[in-house]
């Protein structure tokens, strides 16, 4: 069955019409041809899909296109502003944090909305004090709030670092 | 996957009766378990009423003292709830420790607990399964079990109940509110799900079109001492094996004041420890009485070929959390 929704997505919206079954990452793939968003598992286990929906990161194999109607949406390629890199972008070219780069776009997305969701003082399941003002992010804090991205290359330790290095840049300015 | 009409329900009597008039309509809240099992076949609706935006997404403290957890409140924003973290911190910690930072931004309370299980055959189509295809047999029974009940089971089903959430909650002696056609009413969370005796296609006492609106907590003094602890195959992003959700207030004496305990991967819904919780009231909080606290509750454990383990991990993360909590650790 199909209806016609509105998806905005990096800044442009667009008018289409779907079957009802088609998720977020199948319309902005097949559809309008934002390919940074990957397939991995296409069932949340994996991460490759990562978007941001009003900020958030989440899945977008799991989100149905007609569930996600007229909010916001930023892929890896949107999250530049002036359309150069975003500095999470830079960070994983400088730490070399990727290999066939097929998980990268996801990581990316990813990485950066848990930097805001740690600047919101949200706590991980190892954050040792629940009650923190403030979250640290150490290296076990961005394994553990990163873990919803796998890397079949294992970049992971570059990955940490590229993050690493971004939360602290983010922290001093 | 089958085609399926999406409609967005106005309000919470719409979504209701959307569901009563049409025997194979289902609720879609953030579809981080429903659209993953519409993919695998394994659940084949013909109308999906969108109830993500209906319930509260507002965690709110009541004037009994506790709070209510609307239904369509995230797992991240509940576990990141400043109440919730110092006053039910084992509920924060349970939902951190499960699914990914992504999945828990779109999950919802509702969702959450009526989560399906993820028996590896009920989401597997080819093979028999009595919850999916009732009276074709239990794949699990001779099948590989390493991740199935060793309570209240029965030879219909082995399933265990995946929320990490619902286990915290079970501890917590939470309320959960429910709305149907003949208004609304508040079950114990202990009477939400069931034991699969032999319906096992029965995962909850819910009737068909009836929404979860919102879980209340209790004001429950000894929950600021709680804790959850899960075990899993890897550090994070995993389903529990086993896992405790316990609270505990000890007196001067060293004696167990009160107790709450509540096990998760052991059994077809969140399993409350009530025998052993009895058998620790009263007396001294050492490693021995723990264990044989422990030991009481895990007694009528029935054992398949691969999940014998679960027994002594359930005891030792039981005795663990407890002492921990003791210990002010
Ligand atoms: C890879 C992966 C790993 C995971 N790991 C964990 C884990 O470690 N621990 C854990 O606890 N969970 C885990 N989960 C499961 C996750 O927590 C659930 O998918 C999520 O909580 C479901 O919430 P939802 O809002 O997305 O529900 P949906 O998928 O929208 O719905 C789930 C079910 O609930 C029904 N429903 C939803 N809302 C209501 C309501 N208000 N009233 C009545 N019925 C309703 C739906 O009809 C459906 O049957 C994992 C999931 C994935 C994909
Ligand atoms: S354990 Fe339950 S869900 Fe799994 S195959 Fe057996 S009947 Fe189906
Ligand atoms: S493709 Fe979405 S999580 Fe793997
Ligand atoms: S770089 Fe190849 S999967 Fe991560």
């Amino acid at each position: 069955m199909e209806q016609e929704i509105t998806i905005k997505v990096d800044g442009t919206g667009h008018r289409l019409t779907v079957d009802t079954r088609t998720t977020l990452l199948d319309a902005l793939r097949e559809r309008l041809g934002i390919t940074s968003p990957k397939k991995g598992c296409d069932h949340g286990q994996c991460g490759a899909c990562t978007i941001l929906l009003a900020g958030r990161r989440i899945n977008s194999c799991l989100a149905l296109a007609v569930a996600f109607e007229d909010e916001e949406i930023v892929t890896a390629e949107g999250l530049a502003e002036d359309g150069g890199l975003h500095p999470m972008h830079r960070s994983f070219i400088e730490h070399d944090a990727f290999q066939c780069g097929y998980c990268t776009p996801g990581q990316i997305v990813s990485a950066v909305g848990m930097l805001e969701e740690a600047s919101s003082g949200w706590p991980s399941s190892v954050t040792a004090d629940l009650d923190a003002d403030e979250i640290v992010l150490a290296d076990e804090e961005i394994r553990e709030r990163m873990s919803g991205n796998l890397c079949r290359c294992a970049a992971y330790v570059n990955i940490v670092s590229a993050i690493s290095e971004t939360a602290g840049g983010e922290a001093r300015r | 996957m089958k085609p399926y009409r999406y409609q967005r329900a106005r309000d919470i009597p719409g979504a209701i009766s959307a569901l009563a008039e049409e025997p194979n309509a289902t609720f879609l809240a953030g579809g981080t378990n429903l659209v993953d099992l519409l993919k695998l076949g394994v659940m084949e609706p013909e109308v999906l009423v969108d109830v993500r935006r209906l319930t509260s997404d507002s965690v709110e403290e009541l004037p009994d003292g506790g709070v209510r957890i609307g239904a369509a409140v995230t797992n991240s924003n509940l576990a990141a709830d400043r109440t919730i973290r110092s006053r039910y911190p084992v509920l924060s910690e349970a939902l951190l420790s499960g699914a990914s930072g992504q999945l828990r931004n779109l999950a919802t309370t509702g969702g959450n607990l009526l989560q399906h299980t993820r028996c590896v055959y009920w989401q597997d189509t080819t093979t028999p399964c009595n919850k999916r295809e009732p009276g074709s047999g239990c794949s699990a029974l001779e099948g590989h079990n390493k991740n199935h009940a060793i309570l209240g089971a029965s030879e219909h089903c082995v399933a265990t109940h995946p929320s990490d959430m619902a286990v915290a909650m079970t501890a917590l002696d939470a309320f959960v509110v429910v709305q149907g056609r003949n208004g609304e009413h508040r079950i114990p969370i202990e009477e939400l799900h069931r034991l699969p005796g032999d319906e096992p296609w029965r995962d909850t006492t819910l009737e068909h079109g009836e929404l979860i609106t919102a879980v209340d907590l209790p004001l429950l003094d000894l929950a600021a001492n709680s804790k959850y602890r899960k075990v899993r195959e890897r550090a994070s992003y995993a389903f529990a094996l086993v896992s405790v959700a316990a609270a505990l207030d000890v007196g001067e004496d060293g004696t167990v004041r009160d107790v709450r305990l509540a096990l998760g991967g052991v059994a077809h819904k969140p399993w409350r420890a009530t025998k052993a919780e009895e058998a620790l009231r009263g007396e001294p909080i050492n490693k021995a009485n723990l264990r044989a606290a422990a030991d009481i509750e895990l007694e009528d454990a029935e054992l398949l070929r691969d999940n014998a383990f679960k027994v002594p991990l359930a005891r030792n993360v039981i005795v663990r959390t407890l002492l921990d909590l003791a210990e002010g650790r």
